[in-house]
């Protein structure tokens, strides 16, 4: 075996790791007060990260390395750059909330960099093993970054249960996938598909497939495990539930969708209705808790995880009525992508919102346009747009989920269409009441507003507005995502 | 001129959308820069679909041709397409909606309700805007779609901010919420559940064409060209059409889908209830013109004595619900559900003679209810008040305002030679003979008890006409300044009340534009052999 390392292909996840490494090194040279540099290095090395990723994509070319165990084609591209964008949000919202509360600044870029690296490693990982070490190395850090308000007990608790839960799911996804090794001795994604073709009534081999699900439903947070979401996405720091809520769970859905699509095509008739199952209870349970939530965030916890639900309606459809498996791959990804636009932006406002010590308790927020219309039109926006409302990119995301359904056909799948149309419903009334607080009631409690928001907070909101409203209107910029997604699904 | 051909339409629906970029830049303090830039921007709007009207061909109308057609690829994925242009029956609506939108900014001159705000509330206006034309020029169902759920946001701001702040008590909860708060919320989820259901038949449309020449497709001439040969039929199409049925219902409204109407139209600002009355629930009914009819004929054929039992319900219902009221705004809102209920008995006979009634029904409702609600705002203004038991000898009071209350509630009635007068009596005309195959049994049923409707209609508005207007001024009203109608009421009153003049006279104005083409469609979609020619009719 020789092993070629194709260095351009690697590149970005070279640079996050060089990156890391300065970021480290800073903090030990740097005295406190100029610590905010390892900030501005990790931001700039994310960037910087971007810029291989674009020769990449204009060279439109497969690069499989190791035996193929790790491949970068179009489909790991746009999961990267999703990934690579998110996180670059991400740390322009940390910026000042870290800085502001005195946290280890060095550190937290370092962990929060370490779970980027899991991420991208994790879209290129075309075997088990490979997948298995990116999806930890994606949450390991995260397990630290939730407790970081060392002063909180909430932020403790977050931690506490986060690790507990996640230790607990990923021994279960391991179980699972010790099975799927000692059933057919593959680990790789090809030969795994190969193998368990027409193995459907293998009993050792459903087991394995529900253990797996099981392991990755506690990642993506779906119901019936999601009971650790909304206290770790509390207690957690804003800016690591916002990572948390897009990045680490589209990191578990596209280990989930590869796993799936990739290695276990031939057993759909086990996976799908476990997930038309997972699918229904998410969106119905999550809704229906999130109308009871008097805190914002716990209110987007819930709200994510109903997210993941509509995210698994397509997958569900699919496999169910055995139809275009590339459609519903496509649906999920688009999805995945302007969730993570707009569930930033949502997280980005909380921030904002919450910068003068208001609480993120609804009634806080009471009145907050009236103070500060800016900050009220982009609760609006977001909000609305994670309702699905048109124009905003939302309802594109929930149009190209029904749309994958309609494509399935069959009875089963219109009553999961039908539960997911109700569910839109109940969802808008929660979103709905997030934004009558901010629009509608008079205001409570007197809040300097004055201060404007940091200059990286402001472009953190810049970006996520401007993007949720161009895809709204111009829905093909999310397109091109799927249509990435479909090429790889067709590949296998 | 030839550029006008292609960015016509385009003109009309985006021009709004210029406005409120404009609207944004202007300070919030400077009050007459942005109410300029707001009739400016709308009258512009008006002039362009004036311009349309102009250079419109009313010789060539056969249904699912179009005029000033644009279509350019928007989503090319799913082929959704930028696909617009009007005909026959979407001119007048297109030209209602751009009509009333500046006499609405006109009106709103100097009346703002609480808390004022004129930036955002012109802002939601001309977003209200763009999405209403748009609905009635898009011919991709994508496209028509997002137009359709545009409307949704601005109103739920308009009803939620400026709307009305009595408190409420409401079934299932402990405490009392404001009005606005209820109502706006209910109109929200009432319509987006209607329309998640629409999107999913829009979806399997697209779907099912995949089986034809022209692949998959949103496309609505290509999906008419598809239903009118047939290609829908059987329990999916059943299926489809109860999807597109419930969202397009929901928003007529048609009972029982109406109980959304009463309170957002009485707890809307009065700009606000003006564009729900005239524009926003005729999206709902043309909707029904332009897809349900011609994608779908021989489920809609099915559906149709259903849909027939559905609208004379809401007649009766609506008569009925207003005589219990005590609130003015109210009443006037419940007729609007005995208005569309009209509306739909005249779709639901699939005649030329009933959709022609439908069509010319919807103006004439967005001209008279449209300046009913006017009226209502004015008056609660200077009241602060809008019980009928308080509000007598309001035109002992207010001489011009109640004469054209007065003037207006005879048209809302059906007064022969006033606007209202063709849909009602058309639609019944016609649903005494509806379409050939359709049960005689139901319609001339539905038209005994739509005709009772008209005598409940009448009395319902006379009796608010005697409330309001009649006997003594109450005491409480004694030497407070009551000022009668102010000129920007005038301004945008009259052009209202000569159109439904006009109208009431001379209906050819709008079936000039609307006869041929209804003809056709009907003739294309369900062919019928015995297609009485309306023109021997109505002297057209």
């Amino acid at each position: 075996m020789v092993f070629q390392i194709d260095y351009l292909a690697l590149a970005p996840e070279l640079i996050v790791v060089t990156t890391m490494i300065i970021v480290l090194t800073l903090d030990l040279i740097l005295p406190r007060p100029k610590k905010y540099w390892t900030a501005t290095v990790a931001v700039a090395g994310t960037a910087l990260a971007l810029v291989p990723l674009g020769f990449l994509v204009l060279e439109n070319e497969v690069r499989s390395m190791f035996d193929g165990s790790y491949v970068v084609d179009e489909f790991a591209l746009v999961l990267k750059g999703l990934f690579l964008v998110a996180a670059y949000i991400v740390f322009l919202m940390s910026h000042s909330y870290i800085e502001s509360e005195r946290y280890y600044q060095g550190e937290y870029y370092f962990l929060l960099l370490a779970s980027l690296l899991g991420s991208l490693v994790m879209a290129s990982s075309r075997d088990l093993i490979v997948l298995f070490i990116g999806i930890e190395l994606v949450t390991g850090p995260l397990y630290m970054l939730s407790g970081w308000r060392k002063g909180d007990i909430k932020s403790n608790e977050a931690s506490m249960k986060y690790f507990l839960l996640g230790i607990l799911s990923t021994a279960i996804l391991l179980y699972g996938m010790s099975f799927l090794y000692g059933l057919t001795g593959e680990i790789t994604f090809a030969g795994l598909a190969e193998a368990t073709a027409g193995m459907a009534d293998e009993p050792a081999l459903i087991m394995a497939v529900l253990l797996m699900i099981v392991g990755f439903a506690f990642k993506i947070s779906a119901v019936p495990f999601h009971f650790w979401a909304p206290d770790t996405y509390e207690g957690a720091p804003t800016p690591i539930t916002a990572y948390l809520s897009v990045n680490s769970k589209a990191a578990g859905f596209v280990a989930m969708l590869a796993v799936m699509y990739l290695a276990l095509p031939g057993v759909a008739e086990v996976w799908a209705p476990a997930l038309w199952l997972l699918a229904a209870l998410s969106m119905t349970i999550a809704n229906l808790t999130a109308l009871r939530q008097t805190n914002i965030v716990r209110l987007l916890a819930y709200s994510s995880v109903a997210q993941a639900g509509f995210m698994l309606v397509p997958f569900a459809a699919a496999g169910v009525a055995g139809a275009d498996l590339q459609e519903a791959f496509a649906a999920t990804v688009i999805y995945l992508v302007i969730y993570a636009v707009m569930n930033l932006g949502a997280f980005a406002v909380v921030i904002a919102a919450t910068r003068n010590g208001r609480s993120g308790e609804l009634s806080a927020w009471s009145g907050l346009a009236r103070v500060d219309p800016k900050l009220g039109v982009l609760v609006a926006v977001f909000f609305f747009s994670l309702a699905g409302i048109p124009p905003l990119a939302g309802w594109f995301a929930k149009f190209a989920m029904f749309r994958s359904v309609m494509i399935a056909g069959g009875a089963a799948t219109v009553a999961l269409a039908v539960i997911a149309a109700i569910n839109a419903v109940i969802a808008l009334y929660y979103y709905a009441k997030v934004v009558k607080s901010v629009w509608l009631d008079d205001p409570v409690a007197e809040f300097a507003d004055d201060e404007r928001p940091a200059g990286s907070l402001r472009l953190a909101l810049g970006i996520t507005v401007v993007l949720t409203v161009m895809i709204g209107f111009f829905p093909a910029l999310a397109t091109f995502a799927g249509e990435a997604a479909r090429v790889i699904a067709r590949g296998s | 001129m030839e550029w006008f051909e292609t960015w016509g339409l385009t003109l009309t629906v985006f021009l709004p959308l210029v406005g409120v970029v404009l609207l944004g830049l202007i300070p919030k303090e400077n009050e007459s820069a942005l109410k300029t830039t707001g009739l400016v921007a709308s009258i512009m709007t008006l002039v362009a679909s004036l311009i349309l009207i102009a250079r419109f061909d009313f010789s060539s109308n056969t249904y699912n041709t179009y005029q000033f057609e644009v279509s350019e690829t928007w989503i090319g994925a799913i082929n959704a397409n930028y696909h617009v242009g009007i005909d026959g029956i979407s001119l007048p609506m297109l030209v209602l909606s751009t009509f009333v939108m500046v006499l609405a900014v006109i009106y709103s001159w100097n009346h703002w309700d609480e808390p004022k705000n004129p930036k955002a509330f012109l802002i939601l206006m001309m977003i209200l805007a763009t999405g209403m034309n748009g609905t009635f020029v898009a011919l991709d169902l994508v496209l028509f779609f997002l137009f359709f759920e545009i409307v949704l946001l601005p109103m739920y701001f308009m009803i939620g901010i400026w709307g009305d702040k009595t408190p409420r008590k409401v079934p299932g909860f402990a405490k009392e919420f404001e009005t606005r708060l209820y109502a706006a919320i209910k109109f929200f989820l009432f319509t987006l559940f209607g329309s998640a259901f629409l999107l999913l038949g829009f979806l399997a449309l697209y779907f099912e064409s995949g089986k034809s020449q022209f692949g998959r497709t949103f496309d609505i001439p290509q999906l008419t060209e598809l239903g009118a040969s047939g290609a829908f039929s059987g329990n999916f199409a059943f299926l489809v059409f109860g999807g597109i049925f419930l969202g397009f219902a929901v928003k007529v409204p048609m009972f029982p889908f109406h109980t959304w109407l009463p309170d957002a139209h009485t707890a809307a600002p009065t700009v606000g209830s003006v564009l729900l009355a005239a524009i926003l629930l005729k999206l709902g009914s043309y909707g029904f013109i332009r897809i349900s009819l011609p994608i779908l004929p021989e489920e809609a054929v099915s559906w149709a004595p259903f849909i027939a039992i559905l609208a004379v319900i809401g007649i009766i219902y609506g008569s009925l619900a207003c005589l219990a009221q005590s609130d003015m705004k109210r009443l006037i809102a419940f007729s609007s559900v005995g208005h569309m209920g009209f509306i739909m008995l005249g779709i639901s006979t699939m005649t030329d003679i009933g959709i022609n009634a439908a069509i010319i029904g919807m103006v004439a409702h967005g001209l008279i209810t449209g300046l009913l609600f006017f009226i209502a705002g004015s008056m609660h203004h200077r009241y602060h008040t809008r019980e009928m038991a308080r509000l007598g000898g309001n035109i002992k009071l207010m001489p011009v305002m109640g004469g054209i209350l007065a003037f207006t509630a005879m048209a809302s009635l059906g007064l022969p030679g006033l606007a209202g007068f063709w849909g009602e009596f058309m639609s019944l005309v016609a649903s005494f003979n509806p379409l050939p195959g359709l049960s005689l049994g139901v319609f001339r049923s539905a038209m005994v008890i739509g005709a009772i409707g008209t005598v409940l209609t009448a009395g319902y508005m006379l009796w608010m006409l005697q409330k309001v207007n009649l006997g003594e001024p109450g005491d409480e009203w004694e030497g407070k300044e009551l000022h009668d109608v102010d000129r920007f009421e005038l301004a945008a009153w009259v052009p209202l009340i000569v159109l439904i003049v006009v109208i009431g006279f001379f209906p050819k104005i709008i079936f000039n534009s609307t006869t041929d083409v209804v003809t056709s469609l009907v003739d294309m979609a369900f062919n019928p052999e015995t297609t009485a020619s309306i023109s021997s009719q109505i002297g057209g």
